[in-house]
Order: structure tokens, then C-alpha cells, then sequence
């Protein structure tokens, strides 16, 4: 009886995934062991050559180029975020929502229009370099638009909300209690932080940064628009496969050793974050 | 009091029409007026690529309804028609590779000519088009050329080679956008070496590809669609550009120019095709020799600042246009003596990993 209520009340939301997630996925992973029709398409021909060339080393030095992006996004990201996140853990209950909110806000409009607004502020013509021009303090523009470092940004402004939630979480848990104790026993606020809140908050800096990881090392549209095309990231090379290439098998085997590195970080992710409600009930 | 005595009369005339009609000519004249009822196609374009009006004013000269699917690229159009046949689609827009392909495919239709009077109105030109001579699987609708869009008073010297796009003078470095559309960015390359653009010898490509690498360090950045803003806002001197689309740029700032390099570019050519799932061919057929009408055509040419191949339609374009955009005024025999972008067919894939290589490159 019970087990099938339990059964009722999950179906609709397994079945979605199911049909969603499951499904779509597995016709990946089929197609992936196909040959190229000539003109897009698949050929029903069995072969192991999509998974050969994910191996060339032309596309291993993508994915390498990919890790070390979304990686040096990821680390920046933790960098602002800790910071923002232990500010609004330490404001009265009242006051943290509104943060929160204040946070969230950058969703309400399209990522692509806010990675848009990037562009007439780092172009050579555009509002950081005419400002610092008109202040005196450089002569010629610099170039801070369509190379790594535009990314870069890009990918920071725009996952590290997730960052800040995931470390909101993990620092709200503490509680004042642990810290004062700390400071009764003599320890120094920088040496409280390092010995009790870093160690204590461990789970939620590692869900945050598999966030910001696995949505970095999966963006085209950044690399696109800030890095100007000349920075080819794993996301765009997928892209390419299936709308200019014509080789959905070769496009549909990378994503899906895409899709397995994300299954497994944000597996590692989910363990964490039970680990984390072991510790502090 | 007129209409009521006139209504009355045709009412009459009508009840006595019918009751003297046979059955079969009744049951003819229901199903005809059902067809034309139905008489609906479905045409897929680039989005903006067509005056917005024209579609109905089709629909009112004609009486078949048009309805309007828009894609992005000739890739997505390509994989919707592969993966289920055409269904659903009577005219597409694709440029003349894809046309060719979707031949070779068998999935779109050959073009009755004496259905389509108006191919008339097409320069001679446009009717011996080398990957469809005789226009029997194709309509051309625009064409052009690729090549190099600058801003006079930025540049030293005038650009006139593939290799002042490749291998710039110093005071361009940086301020260079080029296609990553890989035939386009292929193209330049290509082409700057004096291969041909549907060049697919090994060597040849990997010559074009060293040349693309170095070109790469000189680059502001790869843009396939907003160049031309680029060069409006002065963040680029000098731009790989489609001809029309360097004309958006001349819209905004007259100091923009456009070139054909020295060493020969390539020519292409957005076209029409019948889908062969089209079960309202003939209204397909119609909708085509509409487009090729003198007046219709040069409303295209107009809205889209492309030339079209249609003789009468460009003989009757605003002269102040042409003035405005000289490459309007290119005329069909110089343009032809640009390469025509051919299908690569399987080819494609050594054209696909050699940009990936020269997009993945420091």
C-alpha cells in the first residue's frame, strides 16, 4: 500500500527524467558508435573510430585548454565568493534573504543578453577603456575583449551565484557556537577561520566549485562571444560537430565524455554534500 | 434597395444553377474549392532574408497561403530535412552547396520550367550556373562574393590581397576580423596561395592552414555576424565580409569599402528548391516564379542590399542605391569569373578537423 503510493507520486517526476534525460542520453551514446552520413545524418554502421579520435591529440589539447579555463574560472570564482557567501551568512536572519535575492537577481535576464552587455564594456571602443582613456590613465585602449581573459570573466560573472548559494549553505550550518568557543580558547580570528570555519565548510566549497566546473568546461556561448571563435573550448567543438561539420557520431561520442566527467564530479558532489548532513545534523 | 434586388437574383440564379448541375460537376466543384482551401506551403528562410510584407501580398495576388519557418544556418535546415525527409516543408532557402546535396539526396524536387515563365527575367548568367546548369533542381535568389570590407580612413593603404587580410602591415594588427565559417575561413587561405576554394589535396589544404595559423595572432577576433558593427565602431580596420553585408556597414559609416582581392575570390549563390515530400508542388512552383517577378526581386535587392540575379529586377534598382554600394553594381560576367563554392561531399571532414585545428591553435 504504501509502496504503491510511493509509486504513484514518483512517477511523474521519473518519468521525465526518463524520457528527458535517460532516453536522450542513451540515443547519444547509440549514435556515438555509428559512422557520418556524408551529409550529416548517421550511417548505420558500427564503429569504435568516434571514441579513436576524441584521443587525437588535436581535441585532447581542447579539452586540456577547456580543464585550464573553466578551472581558473572556478578558482576566482571561490575567490569572490567565500568572502560575499560569509558576509550574508553572518548578517541577522532578516537580512540574509534579501542578499540572497539581491544575488539571484543577474537570472531574470537571458545569459546571452548579459554576456552581450560584456562586450560594449571591454571592447576596444567600449566603456572601461574609453573611461580609463578619458581619466588619463592609458593612452591606448587595451585589449580586454576576445581572448582568455574575456572568458574568463565571462564564465566568473556568470556562475559565481552558484558558488555563493553553495558556500551560503555550508556557512549558515556552522553557527556562531563553534567560532566562539574558538575564540574563548585564544585562537585569533584568522587562525579560527583556518582551523575551524575552512575545515568545517570543506563540502560546500567543493559543490560550489563542481558547479562552476561543470558548467564552465560545457559553455560555447562565452568562448563564442568574448573569446571571439579564437579560443576553441570543448562545448564549442561539440557545437561545431553537429551544425557545421556534419559529424553527429564523432559530436555525439564527445559529448558524451562530456556528459561522464559531469556525471562523475556532480556524483561526487551529491556524496559531499550527504557527507556534510553526517557531520551537521 | 439595388443590393437587395441584386441579391435576390443571384440567390435564384444559384438555387436554379445547382439544381440543374449534375451530381458529379457538384461533387468537382466542392472538392476543387476544398484543394485551394488547403493550398497552404510552408517555406523555410534565413530569418529577415525576404521583405516582410511578401508573403502576403503573395497570398492576395494568388490565393495560396504561405506560411513562414525560419532557420539559422544551411546546416539546421539540412539536418530538419535529412532526418525526416522534407515532410512539412515545400520551399527552402539554402546556398547552392546545400541545394546540390539535398539533390545527390534526392530530397528535393527537379523544377518544371513552363511552370515558372518568370526564369525568364534571370540574367543569362544565373541559367548556367556550373552546379545546376539549366536551373532543373534550383532558383537562384541571391549571389555574390566574399571579400575584403575596410574603412577608408583607418586604413594606410588601400587593401587590395588576401595576404594584406593574412599578413598585415603593422598598423592592422590587431584590428582584423575574418569568417570561421570554415569554407569562408578555408577561402582566404586557400585562395591567398592560388588553390583553388574547393581545393580538397592534402597538401594544398595543409599549406592553407599554416598560412591561417600565423594569420590567427593578427586577428581581433573570428566573426561570422557582426563584423560590419565592428568596423562601425572602429574596433576593426578591416573585415573578411560578404558583399551585402558589408553594405549594412556602408549604411552607417560611407567611409566603409568593399573589395574583391586580386587573387580571385569565391562566388556564391543563395537559392530555392522544391522539396520532393511537397505535396502542393505546382503552389511551390507559383511562390518561386512570384519571388523572380521584376518588382518582387527588386524589393529583395533592396531590403537585403545583395544583388540578385534576376535582370529586369536589377534594371529597375534605384540608382542612387547602386551609388550608395558599388558592389551592387558588379556586373554578372565579372562575378561569375569567381570560383563557384561546390558540395565537398565526404571531403567536408578534412575541411572540418583542418579549421578545428587552426580554431584550437595558439
Amino acid at each position: 500500500m504504501v509502496l504503491s503510493r510511493r509509486a504513484v507520486m514518483l512517477a511523474p517526476g521519473l518519468g521525465w527524467l526518463a524520457l528527458l534525460l535517460v532516453i536522450p542520453c542513451g540515443i547519444i551514446f547509440v549514435h556515438s558508435f555509428f559512422e557520418r552520413g556524408i551529409y550529416g545524418g548517421i550511417d548505420y554502421v558500427f564503429t569504435l573510430e568516434n571514441y579513436r579520435r576524441a584521443i587525437d591529440p588535436l581535441y585532447l589539447r581542447i579539452f586540456l585548454a577547456s580543464v585550464r579555463i573553466a578551472l581558473t574560472a572556478t578558482a576566482i570564482a571561490l575567490l569572490l565568493g567565500y568572502p560575499a557567501a560569509y558576509f550574508i551568512a553572518l548578517q541577522a536572519k532578516r537580512r540574509q534573504m534579501p542578499l540572497l535575492i539581491l544575488i539571484m537577481l543577474p537570472f531574470w535576464s537571458n545569459y546571452l543578453i548579459r554576456t552581450y552587455a560584456w562586450i560594449v564594456l571591454l571592447n576596444r571602443e567600449g566603456l572601461i577603456n574609453r573611461g580609463l582613456i578619458d581619466l588619463g590613465v592609458i593612452d591606448t585602449p587595451l585589449s580586454l575583449l576576445y581572448n582568455d581573459f574575456a572568458v574568463i570573466t565571462g564564465l566568473v560573472y556568470g556562475y559565481v551565484p552558484f558558488m555563493i548559494l553553495a558556500l551560503y549553505s555550508s556557512i549558515s550550518k556552522l553557527g556562531p557556537d563553534l567560532r566562539e568557543a574558538s575564540t574563548d580558547l585564544g585562537a585569533g580570528a584568522w587562525r579560527t577561520f583556518l582551523r575551524i570555519t575552512l575545515p568545517l565548510t570543506l563540502p560546500g566549497i567543493a559543490a560550489g566549485c563542481i558547479f562552476v566546473f561543470v558548467l564552465s568546461i560545457g559553455n560555447f556561448v562565452t568562448p563564442d562571444l568574448l573569446g571571439g571563435k579564437q579560443r576553441a573550448m570543448l562545448g564549442n567543438l561539440i557545437y561545431g560537430q553537429f551544425l557545421t561539420a556534419r559529424d553527429w557520431p564523432f559530436g555525439a561520442a564527445l559529448a558524451f565524455i562530456l556528459i561522464a566527467i559531469m556525471m562523475l564530479l556532480l556524483s561526487a558532489q551529491a556524496w559531499l554534500v550527504n557527507r556534510e548532513r553526517e557531520i551537521a545534523p | 434597395m439595388m443590393k437587395t434586388l441584386i441579391g435576390r437574383a443571384l440567390r435564384g440564379f444559384s438555387a436554379a444553377a445547382i439544381v440543374a448541375m449534375p451530381l458529379t460537376a457538384i461533387a468537382n466543384l466542392v472538392s476543387a474549392s476544398a484543394a485551394s482551401a488547403a493550398e497552404k506551403i510552408v517555406i523555410s528562410n534565413w530569418d529577415g532574408y525576404m521583405p516582410k510584407d511578401l508573403l502576403a501580398n503573395f497570398t492576395k495576388e494568388t490565393g495560396i497561403e504561405a506560411e513562414m519557418s525560419v532557420h539559422a544556418t544551411n546546416e539546421e535546415i539540412m539536418g530538419k530535412v535529412t532526418a525526416n525527409g522534407g515532410q512539412g516543408y515545400d520551399v527552402l532557402f539554402v546556398s547552392s552547396p546545400f541545394a546540390e546535396a539535398l539533390h545527390k539526396l534526392d530530397l528535393i524536387a527537379p523544377i518544371d520550367a513552363a511552370k515558372v515563365p518568370n526564369l525568364a527575367n534571370l540574367y543569362a548568367q544565373a541559367k548556367e550556373l556550373p552546379y545546376d546548369p539549366g536551373n532543373s533542381f534550383s532558383v537562384p535568389y541571391t549571389w555574390g562574393t566574399t571579400g575584403l570590407c575596410y574603412r577608408s580612413d583607418l586604413v594606410k593603404t588601400e587593401p587590395t590581397s588576401w595576404m594584406d587580410l593574412l599578413q598585415p602591415s603593422a598598423d592592422l594588427k590587431g584590428k582584423i576580423t575574418m569568417l570561421a565559417t570554415d569554407r569562408w575561413l578555408m577561402a582566404a587561405g586557400l585562395k591567398a596561395l592560388g588553390y583553388s576554394v574547393n581545393d580538397t589535396n592534402e597538401a594544398d589544404v595543409a599549406k592553407a592552414k599554416e598560412l591561417l595559423i600565423s594569420a590567427k595572432k593578427n586577428l581581433l577576433a573570428y566573426d561570422d555576424t557582426t563584423f560590419y558593427s565592428k568596423l562601425v565602431s572602429g574596433e576593426a580596420s578591416l573585415v573578411q565580409a560578404w558583399d551585402g553585408w558589408c553594405n549594412y556597414g556602408i549604411t552607417d559609416n560611407k567611409a566603409i569599402k568593399f573589395v574583391v582581392p586580386k587573387e580571385g575570390s569565391d562566388m556564391w549563390v543563395d537559392t530555392m528548391v522544391v522539396t520532393a515530400a511537397s505535396e502542393h508542388k505546382d503552389a511551390a512552383l507559383a511562390f518561386i516564379n512570384y519571388i523572380l517577378k521584376a518588382d518582387v526581386h527588386e524589393s529583395v535587392a533592396e531590403l537585403t542590399l545583395y544583388k540578385v540575379p534576376n535582370e529586369k529586377a536589377m534594371a529597375g534598382l534605384d540608382k542612387t542605391l547602386v551609388d550608395t554600394y558599388p558592389n551592387l553594381g558588379m556586373a554578372p560576367a565579372d562575378l561569375v569569373k569567381q570560383e563557384q563554392l561546390r558540395d565537398l561531399g565526404k571531403e567536408m571532414k578534412l575541411y572540418s578537423k583542418t579549421v578545428t585545428e587552426i580554431t584550437a591553435s595558439n
